[in-house]
């Protein structure tokens, strides 16, 4: 049967407490000035991704988002490229509601059913209008699955699912709107409730399983009102609910539902029952079940483990800055080129893939690839080679106030490779009182800046987290 | 490396050089006009007596048209030519080896930089289009990371260092007070320099060399056809330019306290002039000190202060105006200015003026041979230039 191979996530490194906001409990999670839903979901992909049991070869690469960087561009495309997944994969973006993260998984899901492996990668960067419920309540963060059918042993089974679509005008947001605009909630409480009771029966007889028999049951949505008359008539203890993370990383748009079923499996156990509601323009349940494969299939991090590794005092002015919602006085420095298309295409195994050359005749690493070895001067004898897992170290550095940056100042550091290598690379993620020579680093996909509309990917260094 | 050289076989026989400094009310053309006729008055020719002309500028100007544009020169041979902040270097090395060669009889170098019309901080340069993974780390950036390394490798503390450095930016602001045609014509405190708003690592603004807006020129003959322009000419001894592989930014042992590019570039002059030991040898020495620590590097990379005692010599008097062996004594880009085209030109005015006894207020006692270093780039991915210039 069709289920998750392996999974991964991701949040930011930035916290903005509520009460900086204006009032509030608990913090949000929040995409730092280098970070977009893409290149979020790249980093929830590379854990996922990382050790992929035998058989498990991605040929389908699904990207959903409502704040997707590009409206016309394939936004997984730039996922492809950082995963260094073949060139031959069907990609796909979804987006439209914050159903679409769990609306993907199940998609994947069938098509695993049919003979594909799936990577479905959730992400959103939540921008609510200033002072206003959705900049309090949301969050930004990613989730990723790797979805198999048979061939694959499986994490976790689906068990059951059912859906349900109604059109509503509950959350909208047109083109030329900054910010997405939500109806009364009482309203959207008294449409979805009972929608919910009934495609979640559904789902549980589906499966075959009682609402009892569930270890944990995962419920996002649009509008919280809605889970208030639910649990009673779907005959759920508040014990069972998995904590969607409301006071430490926010609602994190569609990527929500992925994240919390996320934590739910870093916690489960063999033989774990879970369900996964989320509520948006509709329904969409899921039911899982645990396997045995459990253990060998946890990521790297847990969402436990990234929501505790943050900075907590981001202040609202840069929140505000970062998401260009603020205008502000830009740097005496002159605006950064647009990246140009021929050198991206052909530098994108670097760019994007972040491989370096390794020199056959002297084992010479060379970063960014090179034709002539800059050791031994050998021309075109070489073996590209991924560095962005690789254990890495600061050389040397130094803080460039001069630079442009949205966060001002860049640090710039001179970073070696435990496996050879040299480069010079921004640092982010980072307190630039607390950066010293000989620190241990780890790459991390970012998009440096938007320049005519492009947004420039590239690799940064951060500490590790 | 196998450069034969042309000791004593090229002389430079007139010399301009505008004032450097924010020129609000004068563009590239006017510098150049200012420059060039200077330059044609110091030799006593007529713009006819020149066959040929190089310019250097980084990004005021492309083509040969730059300068003979404003200047209506008729129709002669004008290359311009950039090899980033050592250009106006490179305009007198191809120059003066179109002379040795016998192709041209008497040639001008020029270099120019028009650099406060962008608006801008700092420099601002126009790469080519690009992948978007450059570090995107400015100039102070780069060269701020040789402080903390040459501190380190040779266990100065950092309060120390920041002394060397200090004392390096008011041994150029001394000698630049007084040279009236120096950007700062002002001594800067100590305390100033010290408590300068931070730019990049280290170094504050005071650090800094200043962004401005010159030109200067050369005129160029055989050595043979000197005494018919010029009763005081002076002569090249050796002229050496060295483009790096980019070592340092790609292999881990590269450790930021030198510049193999100047060394060997230094090498390779002091063989063209038959300089050993260039510590006594070289009488004086303008150096490219974008930012206090690379004139630090530069002494030891140069061979004036032996590895890991440049900055006891800083510290000593060494390099001062009245010390043993004078450097930047015309201010240098930290006083005088940097337009970049300009710079190595700019220096070479300098050897001019005190070889020919000239140089006012700031002359050095009795100098015989000096030398001039020019570098473009950053540490660990540069071109170097040294010239040795003498009676």
């Amino acid at each position: 049967m069709s289920g998750i191979v392996r999974y991964g996530s991701y949040v930011p490194f930035n916290r903005i407490q509520r009460s900086a906001i204006g009032g509030g409990r608990g913090e949000r999670a929040a995409a730092s000035y280098d970070e977009d839903s893409a290149s979020m979901a790249v980093e929830a992909s590379r854990e996922a991704l990382r050790e992929l049991p035998e058989g498990a070869e991605v040929d389908t690469v699904a990207f959903a988002s409502t704040s997707a960087p590009y409206t016309e561009k394939l936004n997984a495309a730039t996922l492809q490229a950082a995963t260094n997944l073949p060139k031959s994969v069907t990609a796909l973006d979804l987006g439209g509601s914050t159903r679409s993260g769990l609306s993907a998984l199940l998609a994947g899901i069938d098509m695993a059913s049919a003979g594909r492996t799936v990577l479905v990668a959730a992400s959103d960067v939540v921008v609510g209008a200033p002072s206003g419920p959705r900049e309090s309540g949301g969050g930004d963060a990613a989730a990723a699955f790797v979805l198999g059918g048979n061939g694959t042993e499986p994490i976790a089974r689906l068990s059951g699912r059912a859906s349900c679509t109604e059109e509503v005008l509950d959350v909208w947001q047109s083109p030329g709107m900054p910010f997405a605009k939500q109806w009364e909630e009482r309203f959207g409480a008294s449409i979805f409730t009972p929608l919910l009771v009934d495609t979640f029966a559904r789902a549980l007889a589906d499966a075959g399983v009682a609402a009892s028999d569930l270890a944990r049951v995962v419920l996002d949505g649009t509008n919280a009102r809605v889970f208030r008359g639910f649990m009673r008539p779907a005959g759920l203890d508040p014990a069972q609910l998995a904590d969607g993370m409301a006071g430490t990383v926010g609602r994190a748009g569609a990527a929500h539902a992925g994240l919390t079923l996320a934590s739910a499996l870093d916690g489960a156990a063999a033989g774990d029952r879970i369900a996964v509601a989320c509520v948006a323009d509709g329904v969409d349940v899921a039911v899982f079940e645990v396997t045995e494969a459990i253990d060998d299939g946890r990521p790297k991090h847990s969402v436990a483990s990234w929501i505790g590794s943050k900075r907590d005092d981001l202040a609202y002015t840069t929140y505000l800055k970062w998401r260009d919602v603020l205008p502000f006085e830009p740097p005496r420095r002159p605006d950064p080129d647009r990246p140009a298309a021929p050198p991206m295409q052909r530098a994108e195994r670097w760019k994007f893939g972040f491989l370096g050359s390794r020199c056959n005749r002297c084992g010479n690493t060379n970063l960014p690839p090179q034709r002539v070895c800059v050791v031994c001067q050998a021309s075109d004898d070489s073996t590209m080679e991924p560095y962005a897992d690789s254990e890495c170290r600061i050389s040397t550095y130094t803080l460039d106030r001069l630079a442009y940056s949205l966060q001002p100042p860049v640090i710039g550091a001179v970073v070696d490779f435990d496996k050879g290598g040299r480069m010079l690379c921004q640092l982010t993620d980072v307190d630039p009182d607390k950066v010293a020579i000989g620190d241990e680093l780890e790459m991390t996909f970012r998009r440096l800046y938007t320049a005519g509309g492009v947004h420039n990917y590239f690799w940064k260094a951060r500490p590790r987290r | 490396m196998a450069s034969k050289g042309i000791c004593d076989r090229v002389a430079i026989v007139g010399m301009g050089c505008t004032k450097f400094g924010e020129h609000w009310n004068r563009s590239a053309s006017d510098l150049l006009v200012d420059a060039v006729q200077e330059a044609y008055g110091s030799a006593g020719i007529e713009p006819d007596n020149v066959d040929a002309y190089w310019l250097g500028t980084t990004g005021s100007g492309i083509s040969g048209l730059t300068l003979s544009e404003p200047l209506k020169i008729q129709y002669k041979p004008v290359t311009r030519l950039e090899n980033m902040c050592a250009t106006g270097s490179e305009a007198i090395r191809n120059a003066a080896y179109a002379v040795a060669s016998g192709a041209y009889d008497l040639v001008m170098a020029v270099g120019v930089e028009k650099l406060k019309d962008s608006g801008f901080s700092g420099l601002t340069g126009s790469a080519p289009p690009g992948d978007g993974t450059e570090s995107g780390m400015t100039a102070p950036a780069n060269f701020s990371l040789l402080a903390p390394a040459y501190a380190e490798k040779y266990g100065v503390d950092l309060e120390t260092m920041r002394d060397v450095l200090t004392k390096i930016a008011y041994k150029n602001h001394y000698n630049g007070a007084r040279n009236e045609k120096a950007q700062f014509q002002r001594e800067v405190p100590v305390e100033k320099i010290n408590s300068s708003p931070k730019i990049a690592g280290m170094l504050g603004i005071m650090d800094c060399s200043g962004v401005s807006d010159g030109s200067a020129a050369a005129v160029i003959c055989r050595a043979e056809d000197a005494h018919k322009y010029n009763d005081n000419p002076i002569f090249i001894k050796a002229l050496s330019f060295v483009a790096g592989p980019s070592e340092g930014a790609k292999r881990q042992d590269y450790d930021f306290t030198t510049f193999p590019e100047v060394v060997e570039s230094a090498r390779d002059a002091y063989v063209q002039a038959g300089i050993e030991d260039p510590r006594e040898q070289i009488s004086m020495a303008e150096v490219h000190d974008c930012f206090t620590p690379t004139e630090l590097v530069l002494m030891e990379d140069l061979g004036f202060s032996p590895r890991g005692q440049a900055w006891k010599d800083t510290m000593d008097g060494r390099f001062d105006l009245d010390g043993d062996q004078p450097v930047n004594p015309d201010g240098g880009l930290k006083s005088f200015g940097h337009p970049i085209g300009a710079s190595g030109l700019r220096m070479m005015y300098e050897m001019w003026l005190q070889l020919r006894g000239e140089a006012g207020e700031r002359q050095i006692a009795d100098p015989k041979v000096g030398l001039t270093h020019n570098l473009g780039g950053a540490p660990g991915r540069c071109v170097s230039f040294v010239s040795v210039v003498g009676l």
